[in-house]
């Protein structure tokens, strides 16, 4: 059995699977069933200053995939819609009565210092273990000056930061919009200003889909949709290469990660942490199927960690990181060949009319009926990799090493770039 | 005494047991089953339908929601299609030669595709073919079963007039006769020739005995599409006893029936036999309400001509199959069967099996017109790729030629024709 535990600037919890700030922390009953079920972790719905925002009908959209629901999903929610007092209250039940668990609360109040102040110092008589400051929000609230209209200006980002660090003993998260150009600009700003961690990544601004009919962005209310925020699955590869790009800046060293962005599986946990995360948070997953997902999540990441040897997530924390270099680094004189395999085969040509039509004539058609047969024309294939994405048959392509005899050269290296220095 | 009896069901069992056999897909089902679809290039599926249907194209269709662009790309091939997809032995055709066999998960249900996207075409709007500017060309059909009016229509389509010489009071040949009632349930096959012959420059005319040397004078070109009129006989002591039908004789009679309470069947049958017509017999006998019913074939279940799925379907519905039983005699009491003796074609030991009917169904035998002179080949009306007969202007295509006895070789034959009458039409002059 692998140590689980983890610990991220300074909170200790469990295990490393929180729940983000949204619906599934919404309130004392919730949070009480995720404890329940297993979960390490949560950051509470953000609070907001009194009187509570007032949120639409409907609220979310989502994108299905060749029938696989919820592949992406949005939503134009705003922060807590509950009283001040109820949430704090709430909170410090929940601390109360689970303290091996993480309760950070994720907080939202006008660009100004004193309603920071003032929040904070309510929310640390909660006992609560930190906070996290929503910069992240794309929608509704952004309108208002707060959100990603503070995280997306990275000196608003280190001011607040710093106002909040000054004002409470508490760790402080700040959570980032991917929405941004460059996230390294506000998530240095965050350390400027004296972070401990930050979280990411928030919805991605987005509209889900328009309805034919009546021609309206989806989710409608009363026949008008807007600009949402989206999460899910479909966003998880955005999320990885954000949180790696803070992970790997000398700049950002020292402050933690909490990664987020469709993450579902222990799987999904275990990439964000060999990319830098020190733990991860979870909300569409849970929304989709409940909060007994956490299951699989602890005992997966247990047996691969067991099977790998990594007695501790510092084990392979930010094992990935290593092999993510710039492209200029990469080896162009790696050769790979599309092998494949005739056994498995099924003959559905799908890999013949994509090479065909789209990448390199790289495979071959003879026969017809049960004689059909595919094969690489070595020659022309450039090992794009197109074909075994394609093919639906698992492991039936296999991308082969060639062996070439050449050594490893990079582009900075190569004849061929006119900027290249010459290689020694 | 013989136990035959109508009635041996109550009407609602009855309606049960007739009713559509296979459950349509509803739209949820039918995206989650057009999504498994893989697309494939130059899919096997096409070359294995008789009609040529681009099946990934309208799968692919129907995934996106384009159920009417669905529809149009299968009748476009197949104008029989919703039949066709209700009738097509999927297993020996498209589905049999689905990739997806191989890897695991199973063929996709393409008949099943076929009729969601077909069932969505709304008969009440127009017709969704146009015909080319009329030709002046008139062409004669004999025949208005699928393969008669598949070339009507083709022939229509080009701007052709056609008049259909059908010896029924009733078209659709087998559909409207022949096929086994729970697979085109209601009146589905007049439904859809109406839909067929709704294009236009398509006339009808029942109850005919037209004469060929006739039709080739008065129309510029003639096409037959006679399908099979005569059954084989089955030549045994005691085939003249009461209680001895031919099967499609009796599918027929069922499948005209307003009321099949009203049908006499009896309580243990026989049927002789190995094709597709005994299934068919054996399983509506059975849902008739017959107790006991056995199918007798002299071989084994690898030359049985009913594919695996109908014989495994017969099986399921409380079917007895027994092979290896080469007919001897049939046996009775006071003119009516009693029992059907047959001689083990592996041992030789006789077997009795007592019965109150026995169906024949050993096949069924081309009728060429009256008078003709037609060249025949093993029994049928002899034809070249195209399908013309030894006669110039003279085609035929459907059960009255060589070839598989399925309505989508019939619909492809029809079809084929049509466009080899076309070309002949248009290089003959006046
Ligand atoms: C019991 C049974 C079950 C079957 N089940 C299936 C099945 O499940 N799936 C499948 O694919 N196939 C099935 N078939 C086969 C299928 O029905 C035929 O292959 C198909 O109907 C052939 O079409 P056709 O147009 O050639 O002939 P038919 O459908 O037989 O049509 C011929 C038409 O021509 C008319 N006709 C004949 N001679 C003359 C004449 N001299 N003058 C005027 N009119 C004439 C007839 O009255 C008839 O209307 C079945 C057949 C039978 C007998
Ligand atoms: C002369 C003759 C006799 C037949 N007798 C039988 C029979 O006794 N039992 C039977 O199951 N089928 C009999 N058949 C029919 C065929 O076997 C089968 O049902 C048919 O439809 C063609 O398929 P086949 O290739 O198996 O013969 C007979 C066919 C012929 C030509
Ligand atoms: S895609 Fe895969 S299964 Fe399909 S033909 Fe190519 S190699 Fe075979
Ligand atoms: S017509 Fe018949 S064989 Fe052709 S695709 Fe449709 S169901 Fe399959
Ligand atoms: S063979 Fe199967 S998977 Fe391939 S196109 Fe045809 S129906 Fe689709």
């Amino acid at each position: 059995m692998a140590d689980l535990r983890c610990e991220i600037a300074g909170i200790k919890a469990p295990n490393p699977f929180w729940l983000a700030s949204a619906p599934p922390t919404d309130k004392a009953y919730n949070v009480e069933r995720a404890f329940k079920a297993g979960w390490g972790g949560a950051v509470w719905k953000t609070l907001g200053e009194d009187p509570p925002i007032v949120n639409t009908t409907s609220r979310y959209g989502a994108v299905a995939v060749n029938g696989q629901r919820m592949v992406g999903f949005n939503n134009i929610e705003l922060i807590t819609d509950r009283p001040l007092d109820v949430n704090l209250m709430e909170i410090k039940q929940i601390k109360r009565d689970w303290p091996d668990r993480a309760v950070l609360v994720s907080l939202m109040v006008p660009c100004e210092e004193a309603p920071w102040k003032k929040i904070l110092a309510a929310v640390e008589d909660t006992g609560a273990d930190g906070v996290e400051l929503n910069f992240g929000c794309p929608h509704g609230m952004s309108e208002r000056g707060m959100g990603s209209a503070v995280g997306q200006v990275p000196e608003y980002v280190e001011m607040v930061t710093r106002w909040c660090k000054a004002a409470t003993r508490m760790p402080v998260f700040v959570k980032l919009t991917p929405n941004v150009t460059n996230i390294q600009a506000p998530a240095r700003a965050a350390k400027a200003g004296g972070a401990d961690a930050v979280s990411l990544i928030n919805t991605v601004n987005s509209i889900v889909s328009v309805d034919l009919d009546s021609m309206a962005p989806t989710p409608t209310v009363d026949g008008k949709g807007s600009h949402g925020g989206y999460c899910g699955p479909a966003v998880k590869p955005i999320a990885l290469h954000l949180v790696a790009q803070i992970a790997r800046d000398p700049e950002c060293a020292g402050m933690a990660i909490s990664g987020i962005g469709g993450i579902e599986t222990w799987r999904d946990s275990a990439e964000f942490i060999a990319l830098g995360s020190h733990g991860i948070q979870v909300c569409t997953g849970a929304m989709h199927y409940g909060f007994k997902i956490v299951d699989d999540m602890i005992d997966g990441l247990n047996n691969w960690m067991d099977g790998k040897g990594y007695r501790r997530l510092a084990d392979f924390h930010g094992a990935a990181l290593a092999n993510l270099v710039d492209w200029q680094d990469l080896n162009i004189n790696a050769e790979l060949v599309a092998r494949i395999d005739q056994d498995k085969c099924i003959k559905c040509g799908l890999c013949h009319i994509a090479c065909q039509d789209t990448a390199h004539q790289a495979i071959a058609v003879s026969g017809r009926g049960p004689a059909r047969r595919f094969e690489t024309i070595d020659a022309e294939c450039v090992g794009c990799n197109l074909c075994a994405h394609v093919c639906p048959v698992e492991d039936c392509i296999a991308m082969t090493p060639v062996d070439n005899g050449k050594p490893y050269m990079n582009w900075t290296q190569d004849p061929r770039n006119p900027h290249a220095s010459a290689a020694e | 005494m013989a136990d035959i009896q109508a009635g041996r069901l109550s009407s609602a069992e009855l309606a049960e047991n007739f009713a559509d056999v296979h459950r349509p897909l509803d739209r949820a089902g039918a995206l989650a089953e057009a999504n498994r679809c893989y697309f494939c290039f130059e899919a096997p599926c096409v070359d294995a339908c008789p009609t040529g249907i681009d099946i990934p194209g309208f799968i692919r269709a129907i995934a996106t929601d384009n159920l009417g662009g669905a529809a149009l790309t299968i009748l476009k091939e197949n104008i029989f299609g919703g039949s066709c997809a209700r009738v097509c032995p999927t297993d020996i055709l498209c589905q049999g030669a689905c990739v997806r066999n191989v890897d695991g998960d199973g063929p996709l249900a393409i008949g099943l595709l076929q009729r969601h996207a077909t069932d969505h075409l709304d008969p009440s709007v127009a017709h969704p073919f146009a015909r080319a500017p009329e030709t002046g060309k008139a062409v004669a059909v004999v025949g208005a079963g699928p393969a008669g009016l598949s070339c009507s229509h083709a022939l229509a389509r080009r701007g052709h007039n056609v008049v259909v010489f059908e010896a029924r009071g009733k078209p659709g040949g087998l559909n409207e006769f022949g096929i086994a009632a729970y697979k085109l349930p209601d009146d589905f096959a007049q439904r859809e020739v109406a839909f067929i012959t709704a294009i236009g420059g398509i006339e009808i005319r029942y109850d005919q005995q037209a004469a060929l040397d006739r039709l080739r004078q008065e129309f510029d070109a003639v096409f037959l599409g006679l399908g099979q009129g005569g059954v084989r006989d089955l030549d045994l002591p005691g085939a003249d006893l009461q209680g001895v039908q031919n099967a499609v004789d009796y599918i027929a009679e069922l499948r005209q029936a307003d009321d099949l309470a009203s049908l006499p069947i009896g309580a243990s049958v026989v049927v002789i036999g190995g094709g597709n017509t005994a299934i068919d017999i054996a399983v509506q006998a059975k849902r008739l309400g017959a107790e006991d019913v056995t199918i007798a074939y002299r071989r084994g279940p690898e030359q049985m001509g009913a594919t695996p799925h109908e014989q495994a379907f017969a099986q399921t519905n409380g079917v007895r199959i027994k092979h290896w039983l080469q007919p001897l005699r049939l046996e009775g009491d006071g003119g009516a069967v009693q029992a059907a003796l047959f001689t083990s074609a592996q041992n030789g030991a006789e077997q009795s099996i007592p019965c109150d009917m026995v169906f024949k169904a050993v096949g069924q035998t081309c009728l060429p017109m009256a008078d003709d002179d037609l060249q025949l080949a093993d029994g049928r009306i002899a034809v070249d790729q195209d399908g013309r007969t030894s006669l110039p202007d003279v085609w035929a295509g459907g059960d009255c030629v060589a070839g598989e006895d399925l309505t989508v070789q019939a619909v492809q034959d029809g079809k084929r024709a049509a466009r080899a009458i076309d070309l002949y039409l248009q290089d003959k002059k006046g």
